[in-house]
């Protein structure tokens, strides 16, 4: 019945592979925006700016209370009516990375808030500005306290691209099924080798931030 | 404090603009996509990648093959000349038309029917291809004809009008749209319905790789395919119409009507030439 | 958009109830099996300390899509046949208990092991201990984040939409490629969605001030 050893020949697993390493392209890139774009915004929800923060925190909760598949599909079918036509890949980093930034945004915005006011006033009182103490002093510590959430974060958006599936992005679940469509027979092996692979990028990642965390404990 | 707030004042409106140059791109109907194609040498065309025969994808080398992908380079051949180059993005029935009308592509070439529905919404050239739709059973399955599946479950595609077609020829039937044919296929296979829907040249690209599944009972609507492209665009769809009419003369049409469907089981590829 | 969702109404309340009928089924269920692998994982026997490691790790690892399609796809190759709703609901349960696990197992953590000891002491059983004592602190502690997973329970739903599981998502999809009218649709979509998640996550925001 499942054909193992055809299904795992060398030119199927080439094909997972190059599934596998958009996969991972994807998820670095987003990674990288998702951080960069969620600090700001987290920040900015934090500190209390007349109007903006309120305004940015609304857009926060709304992006952050959508289902990803939504928000792929907005990406995607979308943006073009505003002029901008991404193609698959750069349509799955930009949805992962709206999508990451607002939880990432939120992971930020409490961390600072875990970190003691104390720590801001003291920073303040000896001469620092908002901008020295916020930079030099409580985000260091925020973000610290933040890891383990930060990397749980992370693993869900590898395994969230696998979502992507639905507008054809060349990743790994899409190559999987790919493979498995032309040969019905191979879905078992297909799904064992996708259980794999997920698990071993995302595993590797949740052992390496025990051993970031208890380095900085 | 204040600093920052002007910093992040900066950044917020800098976001502002960029998404406000982006509103201000010219609308696509008032484009002449004939045009832009000759500019940039290039036709980006809609194809499929999960049908066999039509546009399935090379697990070797990543490429996208069969009748519909060799009819779009043929004609992108006629209208851009020899140097003309295709491109070929993936779609799925579900992602086709909008796909078209964002202008993410010029043209869909990929199993679509012509039908009045659609073209409220798209325009389409002449067919280039005459399908017929039919079912796609287990051998020794009690389903005979289509009327059968009332009160059963028949698997078709998001966005395909297999679905509706179904749903005038059996009302009782229930209907699961998959994402795709190949997990719609993999879906009867673990017994997820009582029959597939869809076109009977995708059904016999279907049957021949998988023994034990046959198609079913002929074919009970006539689906003409046509290229989908966007409305108001009457230069490009008359140079796709003059280079269908072309290919057909010159027998490149009926050649790859050959190579394509010369050896399908259950299908008369002498009914298709024209 | 108006007369989208007038033409449209019965397929997205179908979809909505679909939505609704799976997250709390997944919920409950979900809850249950993730606080018996918690408590598994603090036990003092070794085997079931190790089993309930390996159920959250491996299933907290791998996509909701990858289970739940092998649910759809492959269970029904061998054992019983089981429908696109089903499929859904029982991944959504597997992935989202092992995210339960391992909040209660950080809640029964927290709390503090004299509490154990001292019910130990009184001449409660283990079991006693944990229930009586132990389990309705720990509870209290992770009220917060498992409102959050709730909440990602509701937005993971859309998953069923692969399996044709008749949800939200599964009948935006249809009635998108029926109306051609995608974004639309698409907005209607969400502030279903919407409707469910956001008071939630208010809702937890309050109870999280009120809590500390």
């Amino acid at each position: 019945m499942q054909n193992w050893i055809d299904a795992y020949s060398v030119v199927n697993l080439k094909f997972l592979l190059q599934g596998l390493w958009v996969t991972v392209e994807i998820s670095i890139l987003s990674v990288i925006f998702s951080m960069i774009f969620g600090s700001i915004l987290g920040i900015i929800r934090y500190s209390k700016i007349p109007y903006v923060s309120k305004i940015v925190g609304f857009i926060i909760d709304i992006i952050r209370n959508l289902p990803l598949l939504l928000i792929i599909f907005f990406v995607y079918f979308g943006l073009p009516s505003i002029g901008f036509k991404p193609d698959t890949i750069p349509a799955a980093i930009l949805a992962m990375s709206v999508f990451e930034s607002m939880m990432v945004a939120e992971i930020i915005r409490s961390g600072i808030q875990a970190v003691d006011i104390g720590q801001m006033e003291a920073a303040r009182a000896m001469g620092m500005r908002y901008t020295q103490a916020m930079v030099h002093i409580v985000l260091p510590q925020a973000y610290k306290k933040m890891i383990p959430a930060l990397v749980s974060q992370l693993i869900s958006l590898i395994k969230d691209t696998s979502l992507t599936t639905i507008i054809v992005v060349p990743e790994l679940m899409q190559h999987a099924q790919v493979i498995y469509g032309q040969n019905a027979n191979y879905i078992v092996p297909m799904y064992l080798a996708l259980a794999v692979l997920y698990f071993i990028v995302c595993y590797a990642l949740s052992l390496a931030s025990k051993v970031i965390d208890r380095r900085l404990a | 404090m204040k600093r920052l707030k002007y910093f992040l004042v900066l950044v917020m409106s800098a976001l502002l603009v960029v998404v406000s140059v982006g509103c201000g791109a010219k609308p696509l109907s008032q484009q002449d996509v004939l045009q832009n194609a000759k500019e940039a040498n290039t036709i980006m065309w809609g194809v499929k990648a999960d049908t066999k025969l039509m546009g399935l994808i090379d697990v070797k080398d990543g490429q996208t093959k069969g009748f519909e992908v060799d009819i779009a380079k043929a004609l992108t051949k006629k209208i851009l000349g020899k140097n003309g180059k295709a491109k070929f993005v993936t779609v799925t029935s579900q992602s086709r038309i909008p796909l078209l009308k964002n202008g993410n592509i010029d043209a869909i070439i990929a199993t679509m029917t012509i039908n009045a529905e659609r073209e409220k919404v798209i325009d389409f050239s002449n067919s280039y291809f005459d399908a017929g739709q039919s079912l796609l059973v287990k051998d020794g399955s009690p389903v005979k004809k289509v009327s059968d599946l009332n009160n059963r479950t028949v698997i078709g595609v998001v966005g395909s009008n297999s679905v509706e077609n179904v749903k005038k020829y059996a009302p009782k039937a229930k209907v699961l749209q998959l994402q795709d044919y190949a997990q719609a296929l993999v879906a009867l296979k673990s017994g997820q319905g009582d029959a597939l829907t869809t076109d009977n040249v995708i059904l016999a690209g279907m049957a021949v790789e998988n023994p034990g599944y046959k198609v079913q009972g002929g074919a009970f609507t006539t689906e003409p395919y046509g290229i989908g492209i966007n409305k108001n665009q009457p230069a490009f769809k008359k140079a796709l119409n003059k280079a269908i009419k072309e290919i057909e003369d010159d027998g490149t049409y009926n050649k790859l009507i050959k190579k394509w469907f010369g050896d399908v089981p259950g299908f008369d590829y002498k009914e298709v030439l024209r | 958009m108006g007369s989208l969702l007038a033409n449209n109404w019965h397929s997205f309340l179908t979809g909505f109830g679909w939505t609704i009928l799976s997250s709390i089924v997944a919920l409950v269920f979900s809850l249950i099996i993730g606080s018996l692998f918690a408590i598994m994982e603090v036990m003092p026997n070794k085997v079931l300390r190790i089993i309930g490691n390996v159920y959250v790790e491996v299933f907290r690892n791998i996509p909701l899509l990858v289970i739940t399609m092998f649910f759809y796809l492959v269970i029904p190759l061998y054992f019983v046949k089981i429908n696109g709703f089903t499929a859904g609901t029982i991944g959504l349960t597997i992935y989202t208990s092992a995210f339960i696990a391992e909040t209660v197992r950080s809640g029964i953590n927290s709390v503090d092991i004299g509490q154990m000891e001292a019910a130990r002491a009184m001449g409660m059983t283990y079991g006693q201990a944990m229930r009586y004592i132990v389990l309705p602190q720990a509870f209290k502690l992770v009220i917060p984040p498992l409102g959050n997973q709730f909440i990602n329970l509701v937005k993971n739903s859309s998953v069923l939409a692969f399996v044709a599981g008749f949800d939200l998502m599964y009948q935006g999809n249809a009635i998108a490629s029926q109306t051609f009218d995608t974004v639309n649709t698409y907005i209607i979509v969400g502030l279903f969605y919407l409707v469910i998640t956001l008071p939630i996550s208010y809702y937890m925001r309050h109870l999280e001030k009120t809590l500390a």
